[in-house]
């Protein structure tokens, strides 16, 4: 590769006094302060957020108002600080989504532990859990920052899913086609 | 001197030292706008007050602009802990911000504010505190004050960053003192021209910038005096004694509560004192542009009242301090465009700089001076 030297002019004398380069820098100053302002005015205005943001964790439920969460704890075994504790339990043979079998019984995050790392939304192989927009998470004392299975579910919402992977194995049983 | 004078005099030095103090404050205020305004942002805009601030749209607007900010400010100061470190020489320390804080009201005396006939003898008046003969020395002489108190704040402190910017800052204040002593000599040969009355007047210096201000006639004795003033004032880009990144907080690191209070509005004093005199020297004083005095104006136009009565007073002082907001403004623009100097920079300016430049300035102008009075006047 050819190497070109290029030769280090030296200054000439006006810009040895500063001065016109002082000049020049004012110029670019003053004109600044007309410009329009790049900080957002915090609490009352809020910035976009982008696709794809990893905010706070959430539990969602699927359009009919199920939730979607079965308890299989790989969000829980997957979690890098270990933020989530899944207590597993039953769904009751009277409940109309029996045929799920599982359900958490306790879901909690512990906000004070999770880094927002988005491998509990990547793992969950029933959509279940998001990583959603909010980002600003307040408390006065430990035991605020740990979301529990109510809350989680109060901030995630219902999520629109075209799968239905549970509504169609009940009818698949239904027809007697299990597998 | 009677007691009424006296008390008169008395109640206008309170008035002309409360007006200072209030452009101090505000001009905390401007610095912290003017900042963040240049940087790309808002600024102050969230304090407000009870009262005011309920007026509809008035208290909204007054409190977006942090009208309310230094009554906010001036409160932290005043309710903050003063600490006083257990290593200090105690009567130093606290010696330190009172003459920070004293000689930049002092020099406030002899600052001229404007000029009005009073219409029923015909005389032309001037708002001043003392209309004293040696006007320009007792600024020098008294601001020069200022350096002990940084000296002796950086020494009673006895740590390390505080007495590294005590060095530093006497350092600086005693070179440019000499480059802006010289800058101005120049104009006071011009004011003293042969056969007027000797005299070192502010007031003087106006009234001889009539027609020529003495920027155009001086510029470089202008540009000088600009510069050391900036580095008399310890402003960016000279502000070795407080340098924020290299010496903590230079010589006020130990100072907390109102002593620093005292330290900070001290420096903003001597910048608003600074701002007036480079409007007065060198920018014509009160008087609206070159060539064209307000007795001009009232002449041209047949409007007696510009220069008269209360109407006139108000006109001058309103053009003067317009002129000295300016300069404050000016000092906070250039604190955002120009990065501080290094210790050997600000001495190599100094005194291989602006001293030489100033010298020959001088022996310039009194070869020219002398040649004018000789063959042109």
């Amino acid at each position: 590769m050819a190497v070109k030297v290029i030769e280090r002019k030296p200054l000439s004398w006006a810009e040895r006094t500063y001065l016109p380069q002082i000049l020049s820098g004012l110029r670019i100053t003053f004109r600044n302060m007309f410009k329009p302002k790049v900080t957002v005015e915090y609490p009352e205005e809020r910035p976009p957020i982008p696709v794809g943001y990893r905010g706070v964790p959430t539990l969602v439920r699927d359009p009919e108002g199920r939730e979607k969460c079965v308890s299989c704890q790989l969000c829980e075994f997957v979690c890098p600080p270990k933020a989530i504790r899944i207590t597993p339990g039953e769904i009751p043979e009277e409940s109309q989504y029996a045929h799920v079998e599982k359900a958490p019984k306790e879901f909690e995050i512990d906000m004070l532990r999770c880094i927002y790392c988005g491998l509990c939304q990547e793992v969950c192989p029933e959509e279940a859990i998001f990583l959603q927009n909010t980002y600003s998470v307040t408390g006065t004392s430990r035991a605020e920052f740990v979301n529990n299975k109510q809350k989680l579910y109060e901030i995630g919402g219902t999520l629109p899913d075209k799968h239905f992977k549970w509504e169609k194995k009940r009818r698949a049983a239904e027809h007697g086609n299990a597998h | 001197m009677d007691v009424v004078d006296l008390l008169i005099r008395f109640g206008l030095g309170l008035l002309v030292i409360s007006l200072v103090m209030g452009v101090c404050m505000y001009s905390v205020l401007a610095e912290r706008k003017v900042s963040s305004w240049i940087q790309g942002r808002v600024g102050p805009n969230r304090t407000t007050v009870p009262l005011i601030g309920a007026i509809p749209i008035l208290g909204p607007f007054l409190t977006r602009l942090g009208i309310f900010q230094p009554l906010a400010d001036g409160g932290k100061f005043l309710f903050k802990e003063d600490v006083v470190p257990a290593h200090v020489h105690k009567f130093y320390y606290v010696l330190a911000p009172i003459i920070a804080f004293i000689p930049a009201l002092v020099t406030i005396s002899v600052v001229p504010f404007g000029q009005y006939v009073d219409a029923a003898t015909g005389t032309v008046k001037t708002l001043i505190l003392a209309n004293v003969d040696v006007g320009i020395l007792l600024v020098f002489a008294v601001a020069s004050l200022g350096v002990y108190s940084i000296i002796i704040a950086g020494w009673a402190s006895n740590s390390k960053y505080p007495f590294l910017g005590g060095i530093r800052a006497s350092a600086q204040m005693i070179s440019y003192e000499l480059a802006m002593t010289l800058s101005v000599v120049p104009v006071f040969m011009w004011v003293n021209a042969p056969g007027t009355e000797g005299t070192l007047s502010l007031v003087r210096v106006v009234d001889a910038q009539a027609d020529w201000w003495f920027v155009l006639t001086q510029p470089v004795a202008a540009v000088v005096f600009l510069i050391a003033l900036f580095a008399e004032t310890n402003r960016l880009p000279f502000d070795m004694p407080e340098s924020e990144t290299d010496l903590v907080s230079g010589y006020h690191t130990e100072y907390s509560s109102f002593k620093f209070g005292f330290f900070f509005v001290g420096e903003y004093a001597n910048m608003t004192v600074g701002a007036c005199v480079t409007a007065l020297v060198f920018f014509g004083g009160w008087h609206p542009l070159p060539f064209v005095t307000w007795a001009d104006l009232a002449a041209w136009t047949g409007q007696a009242w510009m220069t008269t009565g209360v109407v006139g007073a108000l006109l001058s002082i309103g053009t003067f301090v317009l002129k000295a907001f300016f300069f404050l403004f000016f000092f906070i623009w250039v604190r955002w465009t120009v990065p501080r100097f290094r210790y050997d920079q600000v001495m190599r300016i100094g005194w291989k700089g602006l001293l030489p430049v100033a010298i020959a300035n001088l022996i310039a102008y009194a070869l020219i001076i002398a040649a004018w009075d000789r063959w042109v006047s």
